[in-house]
């Protein structure tokens, strides 16, 4: 389920830029815990960003990105009252979608 | 001219060079920082512990199954605009000077039913201080950009002020120090972080007015009472009760120090 994503997005000359906050602990699979054993790998390594349902970016991620990765990018096109939608995927199987409107 | 004096010039002239370009280079240093803080604050991730923290605020839970929405921080049941920026201050029902969390714990209690002890107890990062944390982030974000308003008028306010004063230049621990060997003068600085001066309104303000925070380094949202605790800890105190009355002393004197400054909550560190 994940906790909620804060998604921003504004239309500006014909190119919409979107930013993305996602909550996650992005563990790398390397840090050990107080008594030595492994913590188990835990990221995010699917993002798929939509605008009024057609997909704009896919990414793959690694365990590379820091905890509660910011993602901004921009995509031509859209308009005010667009409605944006951003799915993460993570390697555990856990997944969260959340939406925002474009202003 | 005779050499002697020409070569003390010349002293004089490439010691003034050298102290030219160390002071430059303090300032590159310190508008590095502010312009890493200003990029960081487009997205800063306190803003998912404030969603975090709206959801706790809404959501039923505890032997009554009652929200927290009924609680009153100062400013009328359920009134979360602004109210931190009001904050510490005198509540006649608990007939106590109550910051933030303490103030969240009497919710807690009356409203939800809920024992506030596992919560004093935890550690900071144990889920019952990170549902404190959630709460102090999102109950202060709701006071961004307001002025800061402690004003102590009760005279339990008054005297929760002069205990915070005295608190803040009480050397103890074994290496005696004080808050105010940190923070009680102007112009110090740990490494390349600067040190609010907390007697004075300007230092109160940027102390007072970033906290709760984000700190990049560890991924953490603290509260205030997290970081007085640290306080405390790196002074080799004891370690403070939560929301204990020393805690809340202290915020009281920051608090209305930085009166009339604007609240930049929440805030982010390093």
């Amino acid at each position: 389920m994940g906790s909620p994503m804060k998604i921003r997005a504004s239309v500006k000359e014909g190119v919409t830029e979107i930013k993305v906050l996602m909550g996650h602990e992005m563990e790398t699979g390397q840090r050990k815990d107080a008594n030595g054993a492994v913590i188990p790998a835990w990221f995010i390594n699917e993002v798929t960003a939509k605008l009024d349902g057609k997909t704009v970016m896919q990414a793959q991620w690694g365990p590379s990105i820091s905890k509660n990765p910011y993602l901004a990018f921009k995509v031509k096109g859209g308009k005010a009252g667009d409605k944006v939608s951003v799915t993460w995927v993570d390697n555990k199987g856990d997944t969260r979608t959340d939406e925002a409107t474009v202003t | 001219m005779d050499r002697a004096s020409v070569g003390i010039m010349a002293f004089l002239a490439v010691s003034a060079a050298a102290a030219t370009a160390a002071y430059a280079q303090k300032d590159a240093a310190q508008e590095g920082i502010e312009a890493y803080r200003e990029a960081l604050q487009d997205g800063n991730p306190a803003e998912l512990y404030e969603a975090s923290g709206e959801e706790l605020w809404k959501t039923p839970g505890g032997p009554k199954a009652a929200s927290l929405e009924r609680c009153d921080l100062g400013l009328g049941p359920g009134v979360v605009r602004g109210a931190y920026a009001l904050l510490p201050r005198y509540f006649a029902d608990t007939d106590r000077v109550q910051d933030l969390e303490s103030r969240l714990l009497t919710c807690m209690q009356t409203l939800q039913g809920k024992d506030p002890k596992p919560y004093v107890e935890a550690s900071f990062t144990a889920p019952p201080k990170e549902e404190m944390n959630a709460l102090a982030a999102y109950i202060s974000g709701q006071s961004r950009d307001a002025p800061i308003a402690a004003t102590p008028r009760h005279p339990k306010e008054q005297a929760m002020y002069e205990l915070g004063k005295r608190m803040f230049n009480y050397q103890g621990g074994p290496y005696d120090f004080s808050c105010a060997t940190c923070h009680g003068q102007e112009g110090t600085r740990i490494r390349l972080q600067d040190l609010p001066y907390i007697p004075g309104a300007k230092g109160a303000a940027a102390g007072w007015g970033s906290w709760p925070a984000y700190r990049v380094s560890s991924g953490q949202m603290w509260s205030m009472q997290w970081r007085l605790n640290d306080c405390f800890r790196q002074q080799r105190f004891p370690e403070p009760v939560y929301t204990s009355d020393a805690t809340i002393a202290l915020s009281m004197y920051m608090a209305v120090n930085a009166s009339g400054a604007t609240m930049k909550t929440p805030g982010i560190k390093r």
